[in-house]
Formats: structure tokens, C-alpha cells, sequence
């Protein structure tokens, strides 16, 4: 399986060269803003930004590339790579390796080979012709003359006008665009772009139907990945999938393997499952199973918010009267509740236990999560900060400082919020980590970090003024170089780990 | 008013009158010809035998590009009908193509009734007894057949 995958990125290393020169350019461009370098720094992560125009020709590239070794109409050559998800190795291999008609079949495209008999086929449409020269068209069941009459190989002919609408249908209110299959019932072969483009008169859904081309095959391609950021059109193209950072021209920095924020020193995996955690309603049902029972006759919940343990179910058709303690019915418990500990039998004390673990499960949950939460504020405070400190810096540089003199507050904003996004994943992490010797040490480490960048947060709250500029400067830079280098070494520590595999986990 | 989904339920409705098709019947109602009223009868040698089900069939400007939304008006007891009345068919939701009408419809509504597909259940209920208990599942649908003469 890893051989093979890297077969294929070797594979797209190549494709990737091809278009290097401005790319190149582009490339530099990039880098340049307050880019995470962490991991970047020790080995080189290679991606470049392309605009829609740019995926467009890198598309046609890959076809032509598939074109001079297969001489096909570049529309087939299209809906084949992708029914092979732009694998166009696979492709080949499948063209040359058997029956290439049965490879058409299989993905529903009209053999462009068959072109062959069309003229057979003319022929015999041109004596058609020559009779009454007009057909029924079966979608508005008008009678027709040949003329405003088209379809594709499979035979099927509409008037222009229903194909147009039937496309347009299809673009516009379903949103399908590689897969529109011809108009006639249990008829699979798909429409090609050149087809489209002749029968939909419309501009915006021509647009529409380019989009969606080149949606699906930028979804379809594991090298290149929409940027996530909203109003954000770009797309970023890597030689290799890895879970690293990569920052987009609009400045927005995500993890180029699962698409969500940069998330180091947590895997992707873990972030998968700690999202999901808590969009659910997982924990709802824990804090229900912690904190409440169920009316034993009943089954309603109920949450215990007074002190007795002689309840009464409030459900107007049960009214049940029962013990909190022990969920039997209250009158054999007389006067003294106390009694309810002969009903202590194994059954009891087992729900009780099974309560105190979702108390506890929900406990530690809401542990991690809170402290996620907080780093994920606090996160979003530190942003809005670079407007003020901008503000700070200008006041600065009129008190005779010189641009580069200030430009520490800066650089100290960057590290913070470094800072504050690294301990934040560093909870989701531990929310699934088990203790062990090495989890003692990750948890020192995230201790150190989170102490150190509370510090250089506070310190940057402070009102600079002249008398303690020099001071609070070398305060901050002292801080910001320590809280980088602490947040460096946790993240080693995290990654050396998962080399060598010290990490154990719960769930 | 005439638009294309309109001009198209004329042409529909006429091939209907001039080619009906064994066993169904539908006309538009009196004042739209976007909502259709429509009866199947029970095929042959099916426990739906000798019902008279009625249907509603509502289409929108869209039509033929878009399925209508068809459902039986008459208390219906099968595997891929729903309570309400609505149907569970594949031409009428992701197989639907522009070529299809409404003898075309109405035709394949009343094969389901002899082979319905109780792998893709709407009524799990029927599903199950078609699978398990046939007896009993033929009951239920003759009583259903007896209701559909009242209504």
C-alpha cells in the first residue's frame, strides 16, 4: 500500500515540474507572510497557490499529457481520468491492458472510436432525411424537423431546446456537472463538455457548469485542496499529502491533509474525532446519564434539585412515589430513608457505578474542552491585538524609534498566537492520551508553555510609555524567544513520540 | 398560459386518451393542469386485484425536467408506500428521466404493486409480513382492496 502511494506521488512529481517557472515566483510570494516555519524550516514542504485560471490550465495540462500518448478528443480524455480520479497511470494501464470499449462502457462515455461507423449512420440519417426530415422529439413530444434535432453516440435525439433545458436542470438546480447522463431513460452515457457548451445558450450556466468541473476535479485530485477560508478561490497544490501547514495568498494557514486549521502538535485523526465530540450530542447524553434518573415507573428523567429523597414522579398519570437512593417504591422506607441500604443489591450498586463513570467521563471531557475553549478566545482576542499594536507601533516610531526598533511587538503578536493555537490542540491531544512516563513529561511541557505564554500575553497588555520602554522591550523579547523555543521543544516531543510510538491512547 | 411544462401535460394527456394503457386512467383537474387525478386498478393475480386506487399527481413548471410528486389518495398497504401516501420509486426520484409521462408513470406505479421491493421498505411493517408472513400480508392488502370501492 505505501509503495504504491508513493508510486503515485512520485508520479505527480513530475506533472508538478512541468509548470514550474512564474510558479516559481508565486511560490516565494507566499512564503513571505507570518508563516508558521516550524517543521518547514528542518525539511522543506513544497506548495504553491494557484487561481482558478491556473487549475483550469493545469487540467488541460493533464489531459494533453494523456493526449499525446492516446490520441482521443480531450472531452473523452476528461471524463475518463475522471472516472480513474485523475489517476491517469490507472487510466493508461486500464486503456492498453484490455478491451478498450469495455473501458468506455465501464465509464459510461461514448465510444469515441465508434465516430468509425458514423458515417454509416449518416448515411442512413440522410436518407431519413431525404423522406420526411423530421422527428418526434420524446421529451416535449413535439414533431420536429431533423434540423433542431441532436444527441450524442448513443443515439438518442431531443430538440435543442428541451437539451437545453434538461442541462440546464441538471447544472443549475441539482448541481451536477461531470455526471449528466443523456436524456433517455436507463441511458448512462455521459455528456461531454463540448456537447454542453453547443446546447446551453445561457452564459451563467455555462459559468456554472466550468465551476463545477473544476470543483470535481480539484476534489477528485489528492494533490491540490480548495482553501477553506470563505470567499476564498484559491486552491493550493503540494507534491505529496502530509498533514502540514500551508498558507494560503489570502494569509489563512491550514493543515493541507485535513483541510481544518493548523492543528500541530495533534493528529489529524484525533482532531477528527475531538471535532465530531463535540458538534455531537455525546456529552449531552453523558451529563443526562451523570446527573439524572429515570422514574421507575414511568421512565421519565428527572434531575434531583432539592435535598429529600422521597420523590413523587410529577408525570400526572404516574405520580409514582419512590427513593432517590435506591429507585425502590417509598413505602417501605416509613420515616427513615436510611432503610433503603437493604435494597443495596449488586444491580444498584452496578447503575451506580455505571453513573459515577459517565460523572467522571463527562468530568474529564469538559476538563479538556474547557481549556480548548479558552485557548481558542483567548486566540481570537490575541488577533484582534495586531490592530492595537499596530497603533502602539506608529506611536512608538513618532517617540524616535526607529520601524525596525518596533518591529519586536510584532513578532511577539505572531509567536502568541503561535503559541495560543499549539496549546490549544495540545488539549485535544491530551484528551485522548493515557498516562503514561512520557505523557508526565508532554504534560510539563504544555504546563511550561501554557505558564510562559500567559506571561507574554500579560506583557503585552501593559502600557508602553517612554520610561519603561527599554525594559518592557527586553521583557517581551526575552519572553517571545523563550515561549517559541518551549513551544518548538513540546512539539518535537510530541512528534518524537509518534516515531517512537510512546503514545497510548483512550477510546 | 402556456409554458413548456404545460404545453407538454396537454400532449401527455392527449396520448393518454388516444393510447390508454391497460389497467390505469388520469386526467387533469377541472381547473389546473398541474395537479392530475389518477386511478390504478389492482393488477391481475395480485392480491391488489379488483382495488380501485386513487392517486394524485402534482407537477411544477420544471416538468418533464423534474419528477412529480405522486400519492396515493387511497388507504394503501405496501412495501414501498408510506403512510401518507407517498411512493418510494426509483423512476420518480433518482432515475427520473425527461422521457418518461404520465402513462409511462402510472404504468410502472402499478408494476410495483405486484412487485414491490421490500429491500428498500417504506412501510416496514409490510415489508416484513410480505417477507414472512404472506397470508397475512394478502389479508391486509384485501382489506385495503375492500376500503379502496368506498372512498
Amino acid at each position: 500500500m505505501d509503495s504504491d502511494e508513493e508510486i503515485m506521488y512520485d508520479d505527480y512529481d513530475d506533472s508538478g515540474n512541468e509548470s514550474s517557472g512564474d510558479d516559481d515566483v508565486e511560490f516565494a510570494m507566499v512564503e513571505e507572510p507570518n508563516n508558521p516555519k516550524d517543521r518547514q524550516e528542518l525539511d522543506e514542504y513544497p506548495y504553491e497557490v494557484l487561481t482558478t485560471e491556473q487549475i483550469l490550465q493545469h487540467m488541460n495540462e493533464c489531459m494533453k499529457e494523456v493526449n499525446i500518448v492516446v490520441e482521443m478528443p480531450s472531452t473523452v480524455i476528461r471524463m475518463l481520468l475522471n472516472h480513474f480520479r485523475w489517476d491517469k497511470e490507472k487510466l493508461m494501464e486500464r486503456y492498453y491492458d484490455g478491451d478498450p470499449e469495455k473501458l468506455f462502457t465501464e465509464a459510461h462515455v461514448a465510444s469515441p472510436f465508434a465516430k468509425a461507423a458514423v458515417p454509416a449512420k449518416v448515411a442512413k440519417k440522410d436518407q431519413r432525411r431525404a423522406g420526411p426530415s423530421v422527428e418526434e422529439c420524446e421529451i416535449c413530444l413535439s414533431t420536429l424537423p431533423s434540423s433542431v434535432m441532436s444527441g450524442l453516440e448513443c443515439g438518442h435525439r431531443f430538440c435543442v431546446s428541451c437539451w437545453a433545458e434538461y442541462l440546464t436542470t441538471k447544472i443549475m438546480s441539482e448541481g451536477i456537472g461531470q455526471t449528466i447522463s443523456c436524456a433517455a431513460h436507463n441511458c448512462e452515457i455521459l455528456i461531454d463538455d463540448a456537447t454542453v457548451m453547443k446546447l446551453v445558450p445561457d452564459a451563467k450556466v455555462r459559468l456554472k457548469y466550468q465551476h463545477l468541473i473544476t470543483n470535481s476535479f480539484v476534489e477528485c485530485n489528492r494533490l491540490l485542496r480548495w482553501c477553506p477560508s470563505p470567499d476564498c478561490s484559491s486552491v493550493l497544490r503540494v507534491q505529496h499529502v502530509e498533514s502540514r501547514p500551508v498558507t494560503c495568498r489570502c494569509g489563512h494557514t491550514f493543515c493541507f491533509a485535513c483541510g481544518n486549521n493548523w492543528h500541530e502538535p495533534v493528529r489529524c485523526t484525533l482532531l477528527r474525532k475531538w471535532i465530531k465530540k463535540c458538534d455531537d450530542d455525546s456529552e449531552t447524553s453523558n451529563w443526562i446519564a451523570a446527573n439524572t434518573k429515570e422514574c421507575p415507573k414511568c421512565k421519565a428523567t428527572i434531575e434531583k434539585d432539592g435535598g429529600c429523597n422521597h420523590m413523587v414522579c410529577k408525570n400526572s398519570h404516574c405520580k409514582t412515589e419512590f427513593c432517590w437512593v435506591c429507585l425502590g417504591p417509598w413505602e417501605p422506607h416509613g420515616t427513615s430513608w436510611y432503610n433503603c441500604n437493604r435494597y443495596d443489591e449488586d444491580e444498584a450498586r452496578a447503575a451506580r457505578d455505571a453513573q459515577e463513570r459517565s460523572r467522571a467521563a463527562l468530568q474529564r471531557y469538559l476538563f479538556y474542552c474547557n481549556r480548548y475553549m479558552n485557548h481558542m478566545q483567548s486566540l481570537r482576542l490575541e488577533h484582534k491585538h495586531y490592530a492595537t499594536v499596530k497603533e502602539k507601533m506608529e506611536e512608538m516610531q513618532q517617540h524616535n524609534m526607529s520601524w525596525i526598533e518596533v518591529q519586536f511587538l510584532k513578532k511577539a503578536v505572531d509567536i502568541l498566537c503561535q503559541c495560543r493555537q499549539t496549546l490549544m490542540y495540545t488539549y485535544v491531544f491530551a484528551y485522548y492520551l493515557k498516562k503514561n512516563n512520557q505523557s508526565v513529561i508532554f504534560e510539563d511541557n504544555q504546563r511550561d508553555l501554557e505558564t510562559a505564554t500567559e506571561k507574554l500575553s500579560e506583557y503585552l497588555e501593559r502600557d508602553i510609555t517612554q520610561e519603561n520602554l527599554v525594559d518592557i522591550k527586553q521583557k517581551v523579547q526575552d519572553k517571545y524567544r523563550y515561549c517559541d523555543s518551549r513551544r518548538r521543544v513540546l512539539a518535537e516531543h510530541v512528534y518524537e513520540g509518534y516515531d517512537k510510538e510512546w503514545w497510548e491512547y483512550n477510546d | 398560459m402556456s409554458t413548456p411544462a404545460r404545453r407538454r401535460l396537454m400532449r401527455d394527456f392527449k396520448r393518454l386518451q388516444e393510447d390508454p394503457p391497460a389497467g390505469v386512467s388520469g386526467a387533469p383537474t377541472d381547473n389546473n393542469i398541474m395537479i392530475w387525478n389518477a386511478v390504478i386498478f389492482g393488477p391481475h393475480d395480485t392480491p391488489f386485484e379488483d382495488g380501485t386506487f386513487k392517486l394524485t399527481i402534482e407537477f411544477t413548471e420544471e416538468y418533464p425536467n423534474k419528477p412529480p410528486t405522486v400519492r396515493f389518495v387511497s388507504k394503501m398497504f405496501h412495501p414501498n408506500v408510506y403512510a401518507d401516501g407517498g411512493i418510494c420509486l426509483d423512476i420518480l426520484q433518482n432515475r427520473w428521466s425527461p422521457t418518461y409521462d404520465v402513462s409511462a408513470i402510472l404504468t410502472s406505479i402499478q408494476s410495483l404493486l405486484s412487485d414491490p421491493n421490500p429491500n428498500s421498505p417504506a412501510n416496514s411493517m409490510a415489508a416484513q409480513l410480505y417477507k414472512e408472513n404472506r397470508r397475512e400480508y394478502e389479508k391486509r392488502v384485501k382489506a385495503c382492496v375492500e376500503q379502496s370501492w368506498m372512498d
